[in-house]
């Protein structure tokens, strides 16, 4: 056999070098849309953003009016949304992963979960309308928004934590078994504990999605609020930010309308970077003691 | 090392008899047949792929848990079949401990990677946990490296420290047989030695079972060495005679480094 030219590849040097500069300035440029974005939106709702926007109740005719009960509402309808998707969403993730082979039950629940996952908001939306507001008679409310969105949340969820505990390295668990642990054993004390990390960012993003969710709430959380501040009651109407932000935007009957939108959007968009701030701090703390 | 002259007095602690094995369709061991003795080590060489590792699994039956796998032929500790609801599975792993060929603590503690054993067992009770933990680190000659540290992650350890911890997790749950999967091989030659010593302490109160692809380890630790290829055991003898007068011509060639 011939001995191949082995010269030095200028082209191939060339295009890794090009290569790099490529992606490095596509990073640059997503990093400047974020910002331009979340610094138009900042600047514009700064102003609006006091004590007295965040605290009072919101005004359906006249200016000066707050997003207090809207905030509250937001951050507790996705508190009970996870609450209700989270057994469901890590369990039907620990089954998959762990308990349904690899044959047709496996496949036939991915299709399902894919296709849930796939579902336009907008359907569900109606779906929870039918469903919870009409037929279990829960009208427009707090409880209606929560199991519906429960509905948006609960895909997601299974898919981290599937994925997450498929990531749980083999010889950990060979570990386990070699002790003379049981599958359950297993399960709660090295998968999952390894898989947390995982699994909690997912939730978090679910958390996100769940929280700038309007169309689903518009049809089944209201566009209104209760009258009293707070309200915990699950039966009371629940509009939360992003629905506010949509209607009075689109109602028009308020005069100060685009500077409470901005405001609104202000709040909405720093509530997010102190969640996933949050976020960042716990799972530090979480990888620290499971990894 | 034995000396043949001597008559073995360990009584038979696994005995297997015309075994055969499948993963899937595929038969990777054929007819084997030995006794390995309590008290002893006995040492698996063969090159690789010549189903040594596979074989040392069965005695835990660990692969049993990722995998579609067949036996048959017998397969008894102290008389018991462990593959034909003699014992439960996850009892069997409790008594037959393993070492895996790659250093796998918990991403836990020092203690809590020692004391996993035991809590899977219901030990709760703090001094007794304190307890197994220090008796487990002290038999893995661990202890006086450690015992300042138990609260520090076990995936900071060196790579030697990391096996004997493996060794310490489980000795913790008090095995009767320790099976080795090729130990040392992620190690380097110190902490080879330590293993080695480990081995020699170990067996005063237990079985060994090691694999290993390098022959000299098996020549210094074992006291029976098997040699396995292509899934068969070509012969089984008092490690002595299979280093010093083996009776198959294939031995010879493979420990004389001529073929393998």
């Amino acid at each position: 056999m011939d001995t191949p030219d082995f010269k030095v590849r200028t082209r191939a040097k060339l295009a890794d070098r090009t290569m790099h500069a490529v992606l490095w300035l596509v990073a640059l440029t997503f990093v400047g849309v974020l910002l331009v974005f979340v610094g138009a939106i900042l600047k514009q709702g700064w102003p609006e953003l006091n004590l007295h926007f965040l605290t009072s109740m919101p005004k359906t005719l006249d200016a000066g009016g707050g997003i207090a009960p809207e905030l509250l509402n937001s951050l507790y309808l996705v508190a009970i949304s996870l609450i209700l998707a989270l057994p469901i969403g890590v369990g039907a993730g620990i089954y998959m992963a762990e308990y349904a082979g690899q044959g047709r039950a496996l496949r036939f629940f991915r299709l399902c979960v894919e296709t849930l996952a796939a579902t336009p908001s907008i359907v569900l939306a109606l779906f929870g309308m039918i469903l919870f507001v009409q037929m279990m008679g829960w009208s427009f409310s707090i409880r209606s928004g929560a199991f519906t969105l429960a509905l948006l949340n609960v895909p997601v969820i299974t898919r981290v934590t599937e994925e997450s505990l498929r990531a749980v390295p083999r010889e950990l668990i060979e570990a386990s078994y070699g002790l003379g642990a049981t599958k359950l054993q297993t399960i709660l004390k090295v998968a999952l504990p390894y898989a947390a990390t995982g699994i909690l960012t997912g939730v978090v993003l679910t958390a996100g999605r769940a929280f700038g969710e309007s169309a689903i709430l518009v049809f089944t959380a209201g566009t209104n609020t209760s009258d009293k501040f707070p309200d915990f009651r699950l039966s009371v109407p629940g509009e939360t930010l992003s629905v506010h932000l949509w209607y009075v935007t689109s109602d028009g009957t308020l005069p100060d309308a685009s500077q409470i939108a901005a405001g609104t959007a202000a709040v909405m968009i720093l509530v997010l970077l102190v969640l996933n701030l949050l976020v960042r701090l716990l799972d530090r703390a979480i990888r620290r003691r499971t990894r | 090392m034995l000396n043949p002259q001597i008559p073995e007095t360990k009584p038979v602690k696994l005995a297997v008899r015309g075994m055969n094995f499948w993963y899937g369709e595929k038969k990777i061991l054929h007819d084997l047949s030995m006794d390995i003795h309590a008290e002893r080590a006995t040492a698996i060489i063969g090159p690789s792929g010549c189903g040594k590792s596979t074989f040392l699994k069965c005695f835990n039956r660990i692969h049993e848990v990722s995998s579609q796998v067949r036996v048959t032929g017998d397969m008894l500790m102290d008389g018991v079949d462990i593959n034909r609801g003699g014992i439960d599975q996850v009892d069997l792993r409790r008594r037959v401990g393993m070492v895996f060929q790659k250093p796998n603590p918990f991403p836990r503690s020092i203690y809590e990677n020692v004391a996993f054993g035991p809590r899977l067992f219901g030990v709760r009770d703090r001094a007794t946990l304190d307890d197994l933990v220090e008796d487990a680190l002290r038999k893995a000659a661990l202890w006086d490296e450690v015992k300042d540290r138990l609260k520090d992650s076990a995936t900071g350890m060196s790579g030697g420290q990391q096996q004997r911890l493996c060794i310490a997790r489980a000795l913790a749950v008090h095995p009767e047989v320790l099976l080795m999967d090729e130990p040392c091989s992620a190690l380097d030659p110190i902490a080879t030695s330590k293993i080695e010593e480990l081995i020699f302490e170990l067996k005063d109160s237990l079985t060994i079972v090691i694999v290993t692809h390098n022959m000299q380890q098996a020549a210094r630790v074992s006291d029976y060495t098997a040699f396995f290829w292509l899934g068969k055991m070509v012969e089984m003898d008092l490690t002595e005679r299979i280093f010093t007068t083996p009776r198959e011509r294939m031995t010879e060639d493979y420990i004389t480094g001529r073929f393998g």
